[in-house]
């Protein structure tokens, strides 16, 4: 038997002189797809496997389809010829543009052989001159062939051997997917071995030590240590960090990646020229005092490191500099060179140091990478990146990140080792300028993180539906802190004559395990965000700016100067009610209605709402009137003239209820109900009861400005209570009221099945005629209406509710403008989606 | 929806107006009921003697199934929502159950009164409800009908009888009456509701036109406003108005009828209009300054483009606009789909924003903001000059906006009022020179003025531009 082994992904390429037989062989050996045959893609491209004048054609495919399958991870094997250099290094630089290894396989048969095999193949022979030279060109290439970039070169030299060869399948080394962990992984350690002792000591590990004394393992009984390189130089033991976790590698109980450092020592222990700088003179040192022997076994040790470790399924990636997503268990120089290195670009910073492509800015993968190499002032992640270098050397931090559970454990340098030649980073990359917006914070595919609760994924083109809006229409971005979440109604009620009842909001949060609630009046008015500032500069504002006051969609409201009167206003409510120092704060932003509604919706209100409702009134009465006279003459028509009766009853119901939402455009109201943020916090976790206080203080101190909202708290387990809060609702609705939002009484609430709307809205009888049509009352009507989704509505609203909350921390907390305005576009880009505008 | 269609018997006409029923094969003695796609169609007779015969046509929208119906889509938008006037006033809607229920009578034949059907009638027709759209405004049943013999009587419904102020809305009733035939008075009332009305419940297609002609047979050939008849019925799609005047024999066709709007012409002098004289003053400070490659920001549907992409001396030539829509007409001008791949990689759009950095705007010659900072809030122009002067930051700028001063010159432009109703400020030659010079020395750029159309001694030229260098800093 001769048995050999090639790797379980990457590429084969088959070498041998037509009718050498590698088709039978690739059939024996790999799967039905694996193999790429030239002459089938000669086939597919031109209708004959022989036909040679497609050749150029038919590689062109076979490399594309090969292309593909590599990008996936999938083992591929070329069965061509392959006799000729050429075509070898085309296909090497295929393997290497996809990062995998390319192995040959040489099917090594006597000429005679395959001139006799090709005699039997009647049309498809191929001449003989052309196997004679084919054959030369394999005599000449088997000489090369180990030096043309295989990673392997298996040359099976007779027929026996290939007959007899049987192929297995490896790993790849930096393959450790069936590792689950848990793991402790650990920051660059650069000589610092009393941190280290501490580090592991902290995460729960038990020293080892020699009869020297010297820290030679570390156990813990269910975890494993993953270091993420450079172990050596700057600090003050290097040869004891080594000792330590060379100890730890050999008994299993810890993984390591090379770092740059050990690239560089191994180096110069070989001999090879290297700059001695950063430390490295002191560990060579260190390491010749510590004798011969401890040298090698530690240069067999760095050598024996792969450039980067895939574990837990491909959930995890750990290298040194970090690694993009394409490179994720690949084996290739450059992949290497990213891992130990990063991607420099050749140029350097005003330290001297390499400037670095800031690759973590643009992952997206699914696995989490975690990295040194670049020290950073705290451990943060960016994009399920995290970079674990604290600078210990530097007197900054020795730092664990625990995988799965994502919690940083770190012990203070005992002293600063080194001098860094530049100030440690923040983990979020150099600081740009805050106020600057850029077309790459709103193109898509953005993924935008709202802290801890979730991240968002906004397409390209639901990014780009936002751009015109959010560039032309909306106010400045520097005082558009928040855009308030769409607001999905109660699903359709199961009671005859209602398409909208409280049982089904009820309903929503008792399965969400909500058992109190706050009723809060539906206010006739347009959502509404007020900011107000008392220090302008806060917000990068002028001299004098007050505030803003804008629609859920960004725009503004009113003409500068009634703004300015309404912001005035409120500012003198705001200071009497005591709210700048009850919050602590001299800036406030609150949400609520603007009333009446015909302040920014005139011109909805007279050219829809008010022109169907002239020609529904005059077109149903003069209906009714014909029709009564028709039947003055006898004529049978009973059902008709009582249906258009009705529909003319419909069309002033209707009438009746847009009318209520014409108010006088001098007697301008906010309804605040909630208090979003303000310095430093955000108040989503505060209970309805407390904002609806704070709303209610406003409109005692200037009710000619601020209006109260009623409102009523209902416990979800109570029958009596919930009744209680329907006889509300009907009263307020009866005559035409909008109707209640009910949220959680707590407010922000993650239930069993996640984050829980933050309010479901409930909407009265009569108003919903303006938005289903005068007639949407009528049984057959109201049936096929009932027949609505509000899932969508739902998932979209608990999004955009996310990314405001995320817009509102980070404005609390003084981040950049940039970060604030991604997620304030983000909910506008998804509203920018057109749904089912009646919900 | 209402119609109702009287025929009346002048005393010694001899007529019998019971004939009415006859001509529309609808009997007098009971309701008739017709299923149509979008509701229900009544026909009954209110009132009916010798002497006056009057037929209903009551039309029973359905107004959730019309929304929710996929083929109701027609109708640019109104159909999204379900509250809409499709129901009441009279439209299409009306076009097709006339079409149903009386299609008989539209043919101008009846067996048992032949001589009736081929005569004009005294006749009167009334609509309670008729909407009448766009800028011809109501005149336009007068405009229509009253070519056709007919005399119009036009009463308009007040928007809300609350609030008078509101005025009229775009509905009124329409009384129809005159001697014409019968067939000619429906067919004429099937093509022109949808026209007052400016819209169609559904898609208009190839047979619309070949419709159009058809019932436009005998009345619509030498209508005074027959162009105007065929844009809106067809949905204002020209190659189908063109199909349907192919089909009709054509007369003279007569001058189109634009809808009128504020134009910027110069004072009726200038030979060139205002657009094309600022395009060709921007090419030529773009060539006067070397500048081969060229970024239009908030290019619009690529009138300048059009321009540099026809001249050779631009080598590289990116459009940017915020709006998708402007950036699909542009591509459809520049025929970017017919272009070689050479040509392509010549010229390039791209979805953009003023107001945000863009790195893809980076590394050009100039940049041409042609009437763009006007369309931009004013507290937002310091995001646009950080954009365009740190952010794209090439070696020239051109921009041009409307100068103010001049908008005395245009005799339709209210006092006080902009040019145009997405203006946010219209500036005089001052402000614009104030602020371009601040932006030019905070940037380090030099800038120079010139005005752009004809001179008027005190209040310039009706375009300013300010060209932006920075090698003459």
């Amino acid at each position: 038997m001769n048995e050999f082994s090639i790797p379980e992904s990457g590429l084969v390429v088959l070498i041998g002189v037509s009718g050498s037989g590698k088709s039978t062989f690739a059939a024996k050996h790999f799967g039905r797809f694996e193999t790429l045959s030239s002459d089938y893609f000669r086939g597919l491209v031109g209708n004959d496997e022989t036909d040679q004048s497609v050749t150029a054609a038919a590689f062109d495919a076979l490399h594309y389809v090969a292309g593909k399958r590599l990008e996936a991870g999938l083992l591929t094997v070329v069965d061509a010829t392959s006799v000729q250099p050429a075509a070898r290094q085309s296909l090497i630089e295929l393997a290497r543009s996809h990062d995998v290894l390319a192995t040959a396989i040489v099917l090594d048969v006597p000429v005679e052989v395959c001139l006799e095999r090709n005699e039997t193949r009647g049309e498809h022979r191929v001449p003989k001159s052309a196997i004679d030279r084919q054959h030369q060109q394999l005599r000449r290439s088997l000489k090369m062939l180990r030096r043309e970039g295989f990673a392997r070169v298996h040359v099976l030299s007779s027929l026996a051997e290939i007959e007899d060869a049987v192929i297995t399948r490896h790993k790849l080394l930096n393959d450790f997917r069936d590792q689950h962990g848990p793991f402790d992984v650990i920051g660059d350690v650069h000589g610092c071995l009393d941190e280290l002792v501490l580090l592991l000591e902290k995460l729960g590990y038990e020293l080892v030590r020699d009869r020297q004394g010297r820290a030679v393992d570390a156990v813990h009984p269910q975890r494993r240590a993953v270091f993420v390189g450079d172990l050596v130089d700057r600090g003050p033991d290097s040869p004891g960090v080594l000792r330590l976790v060379m100890g730890m590698a050999a008994a299993g109980h810890a993984l390591a990646v090379p770092g740059n450092h050990e690239d560089k020592l191994v180096r110069a222990l070989r001999g090879a020229k290297v700059t001695l700088g950063h430390g490295l003179d002191k560990t060579l040192e260190q390491l010749e005092a510590e004798g011969p022997e401890f040298t090698r076994e530690v240069q067999d040790f760095a050598r024996s490191l792969v450039s980067h470790l895939v574990l837990d399924e491909g959930k995890l990636v750990v290298a040194h500099a970090g690694l993009i997503e394409k490179y994720h268990g690949r084996a290739s120089k450059r992949v290497r060179a990213f891992a130990l290195y990063g991607q420099v670009s050749g140029e350097k910073d005003e330290y001297g140091l390499p400037v670095r492509y800031p690759w973590a800015r643009d992952y997206r993968g699914a696995a989490a990478v975690l990295y040194g190499h670049t020290p950073v002032t705290e451990v943060a992640w960016i994009n399920n990146t995290a970079c674990l270098d604290t600078g210990c050397a530097f007197g900054g931090q020795l730092s664990a990140l625990r995988y799965p559970e994502r919690d940083v454990v770190a012990v203070d340098a005992l002293a600063q080792y080194a001098e860094p030649l530049r100030p440690l980073e923040s983990p979020h990359g150099p600081q740009r300028e805050p106020g600057v917006l850029s077309m790459a914070d709103v193109t898509g595919p953005l993924h935008l993180k709202a802290g801890e609760r979730g991240t968002v994924k906004l397409s390209a083109a639901q990014a780009a539906g936002a751009l015109e809006t959010m560039s032309r229409f909306a106010t400045d971005p520097r005082w558009l802190r928040y855009l308030p979440p769409t607001m999905s109604p109660a699903e359709s009620s199961a009671r005859p004559g209602y398409l909208e009842h409280p049982d089904e909001a009820f309903a929503y949060f008792r399965k969400h395990g909500i058992t109190e609630v706050v009723c809060e009046e539906k206010h006739m008015g347009s959502r509404a965000v007020l900011l107000l500032a008392r220090n302008p500069g806060r917000f990068d504002a002028p001299e004098g700016w007050l505030g803003a006051l804008h629609t859920r969609t960004g725009r503004d409201f009113l003409a500068p100067e009634v703004e300015r009167a309404l912001l005035q206003r409120a500012h003198e409510a705001v200071e009497a009610a005591g709210l700048w120092e009850e919050l602590g704060s001299d800036w406030v932003i609150l949400d609520g209605e603007l009333l009446p509604w015909s302040l920014k919706a005139e011109s909805l209100i007279k050219d829809n709402y008010a022109s169907v409702g002239a020609a529904a009134v005059a077109a149903t009465s003069a209906a009714v009137d014909l029709l009564e006279k028709a039947a003055g003459t006898g004529l049978e028509l009973t059902a008709l003239l009582e249906r258009t009766r009705e529909r003319s009853g419909n069309a002033l119901a209707f009438r009746e209820s847009y009318r209520r939402y014409v108010g006088n455009k001098d007697e301008i109201r906010f309804a605040a109900f909630q208090v979003l943020a303000s310095e430093g916090k955000t108040h989503e976790s505060r209970d309805h009861g407390w904002h609806l206080g704070i709303a209610q203080k406003l409109a005692v101190q200037a009710p000619d400005l601020f209006k109260d909202t009623a409102w009523m708290r209902v416990s979800l387990d109570s029958g009596e209570s919930t009744d209680q809060a329907v006889r509300w609702w009907e009263e307020l609705t009866m005559t035409g009221g909008e109707g209640m939002v009910v949220k959680p009484w707590q407010n922000l609430t993650r239930g069993p099945k996640g984050w829980v709307q933050p309010g479901i809205k409930v909407r009265g009888r009569e108003y919903l005629r303006i938005i289903y049509g005068a007639d949407y009352l009528q049984e057959e009507n109201l049936r096929r209406l009932k027949q609505r989704a509000t899932d969508r509505k739902r998932s979209r609203a608990m999004q955009e509710y996310l990314l405001g909350l995320e817009a509102l921390r980070l404005t609390a907390v003084g981040e950049p403008l940039w970060k604030v305005h991604q997620m304030v576009f983000g909910v506008l880009a998804l509203e920018s989606e057109p749904l089912d505008p009646r919900l | 929806m209402l119609l109702t269609i009287t025929l009346e018997s002048a005393p010694g006409s001899g007529i019998d107006a019971t004939a009415l029923s006859h001509l529309l094969r609808k009997h007098p003695g009971k309701v008739q009921s017709f299923d149509l796609a979008v509701g229900q169609a009544h026909v009954f007779y209110p009132e009916y003697s010798k002497q006056r015969a009057t037929a209903a046509l009551l039309l029973e929208v359905d107004p959730v199934g019309l929304v929710r119906s996929k083929r109701f889509r027609g109708d640019a938008g109104a159909l999204d929502y379900y509250v809409n006037d499709r129901p009441y006033a009279a439209s299409s809607l009306m076009s097709v159950a006339l079409g149903k229920v009386l299609r008989s009578a539209m043919t101008g034949t009846s067996e048992s009164y032949p001589e009736l059907a081929a005569a004009p009638l005294p006749l009167r027709f009334e609509l309670p409800v008729l909407s009448t759209r766009g800028h011809a405004g109501r005149d336009l049943a007068k405009r229509l009908f009253a070519p056709l013999g007919w005399n119009v009587e036009q009463t308009p419904i007040a928007l809300d009888e609350q609030h008078p102020h509101w005025g009229d809305s775009q509905y009124s009733a329409l009384a129809l009456s005159g001697e014409v035939r019968l067939d000619l008075a429906l067919r004429q009332l099937y093509v022109l509701l949808p026209v007052l009305d400016d819209s169609k419940h559904y898609w208009v297609n190839d047979d619309e036109a070949e419709k159009l002609a058809r019932q436009g047979e005998g009345w619509l050939e030498d209508h005074p406003d027959r162009e105007l008849i065929a844009r809106r019925y067809l949905a204002h799609q020209k190659d189908l108005v063109a199909l349907a005047e192919a089909r009709m024999d054509p007369p003279a066709v007569p001058e189109a009828t634009a809808d009128p709007g504020i134009s910027e012409q110069a004072g009726g002098e200038a030979a060139v209009p205002l657009r094309v004289q600022r395009a060709m003053d921007v090419i030529a400070a773009l060539k006067e300054h070397g500048a081969h490659r060229v970024v239009d920001l908030g290019c619009g549907p690529g009138a300048l483009l059009r321009r540099l992409q026809a001249d050779p001396f631009f080598t590289r030539i990116v459009g940017a606009d915020v709006s998708a829509r402007s950036l699909e007409q542009a591509a459809a001008a520049l025929r970017l789909e017919e272009r070689t791949d050479e040509q392509q990689e010549r010229i390039s759009l791209l979805h953009s924003s003023a107001v945000y950095r863009d790195d893809r705007l980076a590394g050009y010659d100039a940049l041409v903001l042609m009437e763009v900072i006007e369309h931009v809030d004013a507290s937002r122009l310091p995001a646009l000059q950080d954009a365009v002067f740190a952010g794209a930051a090439p070696r020239m700028v051109v921009m041009t906006t409307p100068n103010v001063e001049y908008n005395s010159k245009y005799p339709d432009l209210e006092h006080g009022s902009l040019r145009h109703d997405d203006h946010r400020f219209e500036w005089t030659r001052a402000e614009f020179q104030t602020w371009a010079g601040a932006a030019a020395t905070d940037y380090g750029y030099a800038v120079e003025f010139r005005g752009i159309g004809p001179v008027d001694g005190s209040a310039g030229t009706p375009t300013q531009m300010a060209i932006f260098r920075k090698d003459a800093a």
